[in-house]
């Protein structure tokens, strides 16, 4: 009789500490099934010209506007570059997948057209799944439209033709702090001279601070491994400075880079200014999104 | 035997105990933003909430990050600029239903209640105390409410270029469906 008593009482007091707490521990026991992946490693898909781990999610498409300026040691008379548009790119961007996005684009000089893909093929992730990078790999074709110098001989349409594929590993560190490494590889038909190498091999690294929630610092630079000494025109590594500034829809990049082109075989290979002398351009991005099809899924999924 | 059906008795009190709960892990939860420049909705299909019929007392958490927009970029914006869903991940409420006696568990039906209670939003806690529908239906128990909440109160800062888009007082919506908790 004791005994059930006992029992009696001990159902009492559990019945008794039954309350929001227990509630609560009945929600969390669920919790740790959730993944939750990284979002917004940079703010857009570039993180100054090359592009950054960032895609668009399926059905949203991006224009973007793209120019560079003359170079700042061009003096006061060209109001230090402003007054000269070095280069314009046009392109059309869009998410097709959830990890595919490809896109169409147009450089002035040289009259390149390109055409890439981009494959998300790992995403950041904490929680049930950890993964403590995203990868994406990259992947373009360029087409020089302009028109062959000499005429006069054979020309080829492969002749106009570059590649590119690069791979892309980044990591979100922390809510301001972003670094991405980019091993990239680049082949050209066509060189200038024999002295000019086909393939290329480089390696870029790139990272943002966030300054605030809708302005971040960027920074990009491209270490090109091919012996430079006897190329035809001396080149140098890509080194690119630049604020990222959102409103809404908007991404506004402003710039600081001695790269001419904004194409991956443009900047990494044909880079003919140098920091050290002032062959620096300021430049812009604009990067606007639009929404063509109803987004369906949480970006976290 | 005494003591086979002493144990009988304990555990039945428990179980009976574990009956007054009900759960549900798909509740929803949505807010409405009207203005004559843009309509924003976001809905979250994934919070799991409780209730005690017992006590009356409820509780429920949405992870933000599982809030659904149209368009992806205000997804990412609502994330990253004013929930900060990284540092404060989840909302949760915790209340009570103030009017208990007036609902009959036992018999199907709408009832009118009052819920009070703690709720948590960008990691602010303020008092609300709102207006909605308990039903009882068999095998389970819907719960249904909507109110307003003004962003300001959760320190969720709207700058001055885009606080036309957004309306003052948001409307949020909560549909639970919940369904009584297994015993172990």
């Amino acid at each position: 009789m004791r005994r059930f008593v006992l029992s009696f009482l001990l159902s009492l007091i559990t019945l008794a500490i039954f309350s929001q707490d227990d509630l609560m521990n009945l929600l969390n026991q669920d919790a740790s099934k959730e993944i939750n992946y990284a979002t917004a490693t940079f703010k857009s898909t570039r993180i100054i010209n090359g592009h950054s781990i960032e895609r668009m999610v399926p059905g949203q498409l991006d224009v973007r506007i793209e120019h560079r300026f003359g170079t700042i040691n061009s003096g006061a008379y060209e109001l230090w570059g402003l007054d000269q548009s070095a280069n314009i790119y046009l392109g059309l961007e869009y998410g097709i997948l959830k990890w595919l996005m490809i896109g169409i684009g147009r450089e002035r000089n040289e009259k390149l057209l390109d055409g890439f893909a981009k494959f998300s093929v790992l995403r950041q992730s904490t929680g049930a799944k950890v993964m403590p990078v995203s990868l994406t790999v990259f992947s373009s074709v360029t087409v020089k439209s302009q028109k062959f110098t000499d005429p006069t001989v054979t020309n080829y349409f492969s002749s106009r033709l570059s590649y590119v594929a690069q791979v892309l590993v980044a990591r979100k560190f922390n809510q301001s702090f972003s670094f991405q490494l980019t091993p990239s590889y680049v082949h050209r038909n066509m060189v200038g001279t024999e002295l000019d190498p086909n393939d290329l091999f480089a390696l870029g690294a790139g990272g943002r601070i966030k300054l605030n929630k809708r302005i971040s610092f960027n920074a990009e630079y491209y270490y090109v491994a091919n012996p430079k000494t006897y190329m035809s025109t001396p080149v140098y590594n890509p080194l690119s400075v630049g604020v990222d500034l959102e409103t809404g829809g908007h991404v506004f990049t402003l710039l600081l880079t001695n790269s001419v082109s904004m194409l991956e075989k443009g900047f990494i290979g044909e880079t003919t200014g140098s920091w050290k002398n002032g062959g620096v351009h300021f430049g812009f991005n604009i990067s606007r999104v639009f929404t063509l099809k109803k987004h369906e899924k949480p970006l976290n999924y | 035997m005494k003591r086979l059906f002493l144990l009988v008795l304990f555990l039945t009190i428990v179980l009976a105990a574990n009956a007054q709960k009900y759960m549900t892990k798909n509740g929803y939860i949505g807010f409405f933003s009207h203005t004559p420049m843009e309509d924003i909705k976001g809905d979250n299909n994934q919070v799991v909430g409780a209730i005690d019929i017992s006590t009356g007392e409820l509780v429920f958490q949405a992870l933000i990050k599982s809030f659904h927009f149209d368009r992806a970029l205000m997804e990412e914006h609502f994330n990253e600029n004013y929930m900060e869903s990284d540092k404060f991940p989840k909302s949760v409420f915790k209340g009570k239903i103030t009017n208990l006696a007036s609902v009959d568990f036992t018999k199907p039906g709408t009832y009118e209640v009052t819920v009070e209670g703690d709720l948590t939003i960008h990691d602010v806690t303020n008092k609300i105390s709102t207006k909605g529908t308990i039903e009882v239906v068999s095998g389970g128990i819907n719960a249904n409410s909507k109110f307003k909440i003004v962003p300001e109160d959760y320190k969720i800062v709207i700058p001055g270029v885009v606080r036309d888009k957004i309306d003052k007082d948001l409307t949020v919506t909560v549909t639970m469906k919940y369904t009584p908790v297994a015993t172990k």
